[in-house]
């Protein structure tokens, strides 16, 4: 049974991760690391650990966590210590269940896509803390920013695609105040898009960028901040700095090769890569002062011509994660081929800026002295990837081809504990654990593969969360929890930040087109426009009844005039692909050509009360003149 | 509306020639007597308490009915004012709009603050005690007094009973086409009740205590200036 068991994990890690599959394959068989890996795995569950995450029915939890939903577009909500999933808030995709994309605001809103990629959720802070007000997410896919209201948990702005910024994966992280959320480009191309440049001229005319999107400290309103030009390599993932690195944005960057093709070869050849350092402040002083030039439309940076904005800092082969300590003292680097994590010392970097201390420049941008910035190297074990804080100088650092959670001392930079989990973490999140206030606590591991930790749903199986108390010396495991594809960076926020809104009031209703009373409900035409004001309310929709011409462009302002909680009516269209949910005192608006003859059912897809199933009406679509018969009817 | 004094003194009038009944001409000496009684500062002092207590019955409910069901584990609360009618508004929810939506099912009148004449003519009333009081206050005479907690106590057995059958009304008149039907029913109006899912539970509200004190008060000070009739 036990070896069974072995052969299928050591079988899992070659077919999911070639080359780290086969390193990791090498190196425990090589030692006796892998059944320590299961053992502890295995005999984590006891009854300490039920206690310390179960809720009581009725009680609520301590924390909330945002993951992200990955390639689902979505952002999903559970709570801690429990790890239920208590919501999925739609954002670049499609969503049925709250209606998300079929009303005329969210259509808009999500463009010509129907998908998105949501990497790293990132909560607006103040003052390095997060304020509990947004929550903001971008797109790998299609380049996009958005803004997730924490009033309601609805997506209310996404920006882009951004221009020049090309597959931005390197955000969304925020500076301390919110000023700035990060962008870069993970994939390299000509600029501006749409130019076209042959792969062989990669090293030279494609181009890399980091950007900062500027958010309106009042009302969130994102807008495109400023850019910087960067060489070809493959931008990954960002900190912004705060205490004594505030005013500065780190990104890390692989493929400082400047290779293409097989990437897993040829830009894993130099035993160095780097994290790109920006001064955003200086940054937005020479926008400011005129220095830049024009590139899609947005104000872009040549580093070239502009010096003193970005340096570049060696870091150890192809970082992952860069992360800066709860006090903004230290830059965390992690090369995800090695077995270390670097800690740089930001008085260090400032001091070797100040000296010229470089090794050389890529593209006119200095590279600073390694040996000189360096404060110390965290040997925490293979494939260190992420890594978060506690509010005692812990850091937790992810190891994906360890499959495990190094602990280790900042100041001391020694490793004090280390937990395995199941299996292949990817991100991690602390409680408040990127803030310069981390809470301690909790953690989650981000667990890439779940496989024999639940029962069998085939071949696709879900991601696992697993949840981890750092309360004490050892790290404990708690809970093994499973999500939708797929889960990358979360955060954890105390529960009591948040202030959701239970309806929308009626008087903050501030849709032109909204009606509260029956009387006013109606039906009006103009040529071939129908303009229809409905209210939805328990158990019935008024008017139930929308007589149209085939051909007629249909508009329907939906009113749910309930004012309390939980009492949403939907409106599902049958056979014409609509289906709209709106939450009490909420108004929606709904647009389509009634292109198909006939009688269609409309209903009410929410369940909402005892006469649920009677909230129904008919939309009656008169057939244009059949040209056989001449007649209408 | 009678003035109670000249009710009595008519009587008085009236039995006069019947001479035989000596016991009752000195009881009417005596009631005569006391009505003339001037009221006392004491008497007056409490007086003007009881008018202050007027104010808050402007501010706070007259009954509160809360309803408690399995969804709504806090309860749906309405408040009825002396001049109108508003539910609890926890988390930005509307109890009154609630309640009625949910009345709707059973065919029950939606409450509407402009279906109630009270809003009108009970705040009136208070208004009118106010000035009552105040001017009984500057007379002095304890007519004035005795006038004013008499006529208080029909106001209030009065509104009393219009609330009742108010209640009665929207209980007993329901919509015969309704989706749900169910028998008439009584609401409660002290106490609490089971109608279909629901606990109700209804009691006075801070306003009625309020005039309950007024009524009190008033009366205190009819015995503080009413006990000195011995002496004469
Ligand atoms: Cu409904």
């Amino acid at each position: 049974m036990e070896n069974v068991r072995k052969k299928i994990i050591f079988k899992g890690m070659i077919s999911t991760f070639g080359l780290i599959g086969i390193l990791s394959l090498t190196l425990f068989s090589g030692c006796s690391r892998k059944p320590e890996v299961e053992k502890g795995t295995e005999k984590s569950s006891t009854i300490g650990a039920a206690v310390a995450s179960y809720i009581a029915p009725g009680d609520m939890d301590e924390y909330y966590l945002f993951y992200s939903g990955g390639h689902s577009g979505n952002v999903f909500v559970a709570g801690i210590p429990s790890m239920r999933h208590i919501a999925t808030i739609p954002v670049f995709s499609l969503y049925p269940s709250t209606g998300y994309g079929f009303d005329q605001e969210t259509r808009k809103m999500l463009g010509e896509f129907t998908w998105g990629d949501v990497h790293h959720p990132s909560l607006s802070e103040t003052n390095g803390n997060y304020d509990g007000r947004w929550l903001f997410v971008n797109d790998n896919a299609n380049n996009r920013m958005a803004r997730i209201d924490l009033r309601d948990f609805k997506t209310k702005q996404i920006l882009g695609p951004i221009p020049n910024v090309s597959g931005y994966h390197g955000g969304a992280f925020v500076t301390p105040n919110t000023e700035y959320i990060l962008a870069a480009s993970r994939f390299s191309i000509p600029l501006p898009k749409g130019t076209y440049a042959p792969i062989e001229q990669y090293a030279t005319d494609y181009k890399g960028v980091v950007a900062g999107i500027a958010v309106d400290p009042k009302t969130g309103e994102m807008s495109v901040g400023w850019q910087i030009l960067m060489p070809p390599f493959d931008y990954d993932l960002g900190d912004a700095g705060k205490g004594p690195s505030y005013g500065w944005a780190f990104w890390t960057s692989y493929n400082s090769e400047r290779a293409t093709g097989k990437l897993e070869v040829t830009s894993t050849q130099k035993d160095r890569d780097y994290i790109a350092a920006v001064n955003w402040k200086a940054a937005e002083q020479a926008i400011q002062n005129g220095k830049f030039k024009m590139i899609g439309g947005v104000k872009v940076i040549d580093p070239k011509e502009v010096p003193d904005i970005v340096y570049l800092i060696p870091c150890s082969k192809s970082p992952h994660g860069v992360d800066v300590s709860p006090d903004g003292k230290y830059i965390i680097g992690s090369g995800k081929l090695q077995s270390i994590t670097t800690a740089f010392n930001m008085e260090k970097i400032l001091t070797a800026i100040q000296n010229k201390d470089f090794t050389g420049n890529e593209d006119g941008i200095p590279v600073l002295n390694y040996d000189a910035v360096k404060e110390a190297e965290v040997n925490v074990g293979l494939g260190p990837l992420h890594t978060q804080f506690d509010d005692k100088g812990y850091a937790y650092t992810s190891l994906y081809v360890e499959s495990a959670i190094a602990k280790w001392k900042l100041g001391t930079w020694e490793v004090v504990d280390k937990i395995p989990v199941s299996y292949n973490i990817g991100h991690l999140a602390a409680a408040e654990g990127d803030t310069i206030n981390p809470k301690g606590k909790y953690l989650v591991a981000l667990n890439k593969l779940s496989h024999g930790r639940h029962i069998s749903v085939g071949p696709s199986q879900p991601e696992s969360s697993q949840l981890i108390d750092i309360s004490g010396e050892k790290m404990k495991l708690l809970y093994d929890a499973f999500t939708e594809p797929e889960p990358h960076y979360a955060q954890i926020i105390k529960a009591d930040k948040l202030k959701p809104i239970e309806v929308y009031k009626k008087e903050d209703n501030k849709h032109p087109e909204a009606i509260w009373d029956v009387k006013d409900a109606k039906v009006e035409r103009n040529e071939n426009h129908v303009t229809v004001k409905m209210i939805a309310v328990r158990s019935s929709f008024e008017p139930w009844k929308i007589e149209v011409n085939e051909g007629d462009h249909v508009t329907i302002h939906l009113t749910n005039i309930e004012q309390t909680t939980d009492m949403l009516h939907g409106f599902g269209l049958n056979e014409y692909n609509i289906n709209v949910v709106v939450d009490p005192g909420e108004t929606k608006t709904i647009e389509f050509v009634a292109n198909k003859p006939g009688v269609h059912p409309f209903y009410c897809t929410n369940f909402c009360s005892a006469l649920h199933q009677e909230m129904q009406g008919y939309l009656l679509v008169k057939p244009k003149q059949s040209a056989s018969t001449g007649m209408i009817r | 509306m009678s003035n109670l004094q000249d009710f009595i003194s008519r009587q008085e009038s009236a039995i006069q020639p019947l001479e035989g009944k000596f016991d009752m001409e000195k009881w009417l000496e005596k009631a005569n007597a006391f009505f003339d009684l001037p009221l006392r500062l004491q008497s007056r002092l409490i007086i003007l308490i009881a008018a202050v207590l007027l104010i808050p019955t402007f501010i706070f409910p007259l009954w509160n009915m809360t309803l408690y069901a399995n969804q709504f584990p806090d309860g749906l609360n309405l408040y009825i004012y002396s001049y109108t009618l508003d539910g609890g508004h926890p988390e930005g929810r509307n109890d009154l709009q609630e309640i009625n939506t949910l009345n709707h099912y059973i065919g029950m009148r939606p409450l509407l603050e402009s279906d109630f004449s009270e809003f009108g003519w009970i705040p009136l009333m208070i208004g009118i005690f106010f000035i009552l009081t105040l001017r009984t206050i500057v007379l002095g005479k304890m007519s004035n007094l005795v006038d004013t907690t008499v006529l208080f106590m029909y106001f209030s057995l009065f509104s009393f009973w219009s609330f009742y059958n108010r209640l009665y009304q929207y209980g007993h008149n329901l919509d015969p086409k309704a989706p749900v039907k169910v028998p008439p029913f009584m609401p409660p109006i002290i106490g609490s009740k089971q109608l279909a899912n629901f606990t109700v539970y209804s009691y006075p509200g801070p306003a009625s205590y309020f005039l309950v004190g007024f009524l009190l008060l008033l009366l205190v000070s009819i015995l503080l200036s009413g006990r000195h009739l011995k002496k004469l």
